[in-house]
């Protein structure tokens, strides 16, 4: 990474808020997220299922599923406002600046298609390509994620690749465009270890290469050590602590990450329990008054039951949590 | 803690309490016979599993990893006698399964080895209540007699999974995923057995909850002396709940040994690429040695050894023979180029010769 100029913020989320309107009112499933992503910056979003991880994500392609919709806050793609666009202006926006990479490969091709015609019709949507400029590019990017002899590749149909080539080829979807942000929702969770790092490292390695920012949505913290530069770690809808990778997952803050990362068995940890936390996360329905995580959290106070804690700056990180405001010692004393 | 019933042999040096030897599983996945007339084809076999050994010591916990389609949930349906097995055979407690030819014989078995699957939402009835589920396995064994018994038997049951008696009440889909794999759990304890065969028990949970449900499973090994044959592809997991594991690659066992040993000094090549391979939290901003290959289908799998296309140890005899496995430190490993010691291959370890039972010390290599 070059430190010489100043980044550009590519993706800037501000006051995010998300809503499912039904029968007994409205269901609040991401609530005040706000967050930035640099070009060339890989931020992680980690975060247990329902935590709002993957809704965040589908708010700012702006494919929230009815009756989802976005209530509040601003999405902001190189400092233009994305959120208020109307639907045919954002689905320009989508695939040609926003890329997509989502868990399951089979759902993101058409089995019907071979992979070519599925990158030339990408390519033709978002670019003014010739029929044989589009496959020259396709066979190009084919080869650019890692497809082994993508000449012959290229003509196949999607069920004769494996999963892990699968993925690469949405990969190489997803790049059509040359988009500044790609949004991976879950993108190796459906395969193998050994596959898995080989797509880890391509889309290190092409976000560094396209200089775009990528938004990694997993639950897998091995995944968002190695890949990403900063974390936000989200519960129950809410942001709970965002910073350099390393400070969060070494340097834990907020009691519910610390949680988080003690309930992980390493390899060569020869601890005989693992860290419980205790219970599980709230259902929207039941997301308790001021800290969300209060009735779970060890060290909540009476202050935490009734007023919901702000990201608070603590060197480097910012913590959505009362024992960092003013006093920045408890921190030291919560890594025991 | 009260003495458990079945684990006097934790301390001693332990009596294995299943042995499996030169198990095999082979489907016949041909296509349907007129098109084999059609287009002259003939079978096709998947050999899923073939020929795996190994034995589990009462009390403790041994573990198969691999990636998928490697055949170990084959090797643990074939334990609990959900599959039968094409070649080999099965021994719990001294007794070949096999040779068990009444009815009343098999469900003296059955009730001591029991299950736990992977998915909690698939692997419980939702039209009953919990209360039915955890006293499934009493009625079928015909373990107590009269409604009062069991259902306070199903209390202490969910009271041991860390649920409350009056969840019994409830059905499934009131309880979140960790809560329904207790319920399994307490289904699976029902029966009183001294053998879990757990088939991915925590891959569909949270970490954090993933951690409730391993802690749980420790705690009660250590209570009720329970043998687990532990199947998993998070190799993080496996280091932390496993006494001994295995390594399978396309339906065979690579290699096995004691949990520390193999994690520490992995000898076979599959193995290492495997550890290499797992992203964890000691790997911010370095970056890794890329793995090369993928996983031959195994309907299709390599002649010789099977890993010796993506080995990089391999030579033109791997691709021939395939490799016995030969003792290693506290195991075994199946490699030619271990055990011939070839140039930059992995040192076969102190032991190697070691050919008494007794496991072989700890090898020196730090985390």
């Amino acid at each position: 990474m070059t430190g010489d100029t100043p980044r550009r913020r590519v993706l800037e989320v501000e006051h995010l808020k998300v809503e499912f309107p039904t029968r007994r009112g409205n269901l609040v499933a991401v609530d005040d997220v706000s967050f930035h992503i640099n070009e060339g910056e890989v931020l992680g979003v980690v975060g247990e299922s329902g935590a709002g991880k993957s809704l965040t994500g589908a708010a700012i392609i702006g494919l929230l599923e009815p009756p989802g919709r976005v209530a509040g806050g601003e999405i902001r793609l190189a400092g233009r406002r994305i959120d208020d666009l109307p639907y045919e202006r954002m689905r320009r926006v989508r695939g040609r600046e926003i890329g997509m990479v989502f868990q399951d490969p089979l759902t993101s091709l058409n089995p019907l298609y071979t992979i070519g015609r599925q990158l030339v019709e990408t390519l033709q949507t978002h670019g003014s390509f010739s029929e044989q400029a589009a496959r020259r590019r396709a066979i190009e990017l084919l080869g650019e994620v890692g497809i082994p002899s993508p000449r012959q590749r290229v003509d196949q149909f999607p069920h004769q690749f494996s999963g892990g080539m699968r993925q690469r080829v949405v990969i190489a979807l997803a790049l059509c465009a040359n988009p500044r942000l790609i949004i991976a929702d879950e993108p190796t969770t459906a395969l193998d270890v050994s596959i898995q790092a080989q797509i880890i490292t391509l889309l290190k390695r092409l976000c560094r290469e396209h200089d775009a920012a990528v938004m990694l949505i997993t639950h897998d913290m091995g995944v968002i050590a190695e890949t990403a530069d900063r974390v936000a770690v989200m519960y129950a809808g809410r942001l709970a602590e965002i910073g350099a990778v390393d400070d969060v997952i070494r340097r834990a803050k907020h009691p519910y990450t610390h949680g988080l990362m003690g309930s992980i068995p390493l390899i060569g940890d020869d601890t005989e329990r693992l860290t419980q936390i205790e219970g599980a996360m709230p259902r929207l329905t039941e997301i308790p008054a001021g800290c969300a995580f209060n009735p779970r959290c060890p060290k909540a106070f009476e202050r935490c039951r009734v007023e919901r804690p702000e990201l608070i700056p603590a060197d480097g990180t910012a913590v959505a949590c009362w024992l960092f405001d003013r006093s920045p010692s408890p921190g030291a004393a919560a890594d025991g | 803690m009260a003495e458990p019933p079945h684990s006097a042999a934790a301390t001693a040096p332990a009596r294995p309490l299943l042995r499996v030897s030169d198990l095999a599983k082979f489907f016949d996945v041909s296509a349907p016979f007129l098109n084999r007339i059609v287009s002259g084809e003939g079978r096709t076999i998947l050999r899923a599993v073939d020929g795996v050994s190994f034995e589990i010591p009462a009390g403790r916990t041994f573990s198969l990893v691999g990636e998928s389609g490697c055949g170990k949930s084959t090797v643990a349906r074939l334990v609990v006698g959900l599959y039968e097995p094409t070649r080999g055979h099965t021994e719990f407690d001294g007794v070949d399964i096999a040779t068990l030819k009444t009815r009343r014989a098999q469900q003296s078995v059955r009730k001591r080895v029991q299950m736990i699957f992977q998915d909690p939402y698939a692997s419980l009835n939702p039209r009953w209540r919990v209360r039915d589920i955890v006293a499934e396995p009493i009625r079928t064994h015909r373990l107590l007699d009269g409604e009062r018994a069991i259902a306070r038997r199903v209390g202490e049951l969910l009271e041991q999974v860390r649920l409350s008696p009056a969840d019994g009440e409830k059905f499934p889909h009131e309880f979140s995923g960790g809560q329904r794999q207790r319920i399994s759990i307490a289904r699976a304890l029902a029966s009183n057995p001294d053998f879990l065969v757990c088939d991915e028990p925590t891959s569909a949970l949270d970490v954090s909850v993933q951690a409730q449900i391993l802690n749980l499973m420790k705690d009660l090994q250590r209570d009720l002396g329970l043998t687990y044959l532990f199947i998993s592809h998070d190799l993080a997991v496996v280091y932390h709940i496993s006494d001994y594991v295995g390594v399978m690659y396309l339906g065979r066992l690579v290699e096995w040994a004691e949990a520390r040993a193999l994690f520490h000094a992995p000898q076979h090549p599959y193995t290492r690429m495997l550890l290499e391979a797992i992203p964890d939290l000691e790997m911010t901003g370095r970056s890794r040695k890329a793995v090369a290959g993928e996983v031959p289908s195994p309907i299709d799998r390599p002649p010789g050894c099977h890993f010796h296309p993506r080995c990089p140890f391999a030579r033109a005899r791997c691709a021939t023979d395939a490799p016995a496995p030969r003792r290693r430190a506290g195991g075994e490993v199946a490699c030619h180029a271990v055990a011939e010691g070839w140039p930059s291959a992995p040192a076969a370890a102190a032991g190697a010769e070691d050919d008494g039972g007794a496991a072989p010390p700890m090898p020196e290599r730090s985390p």
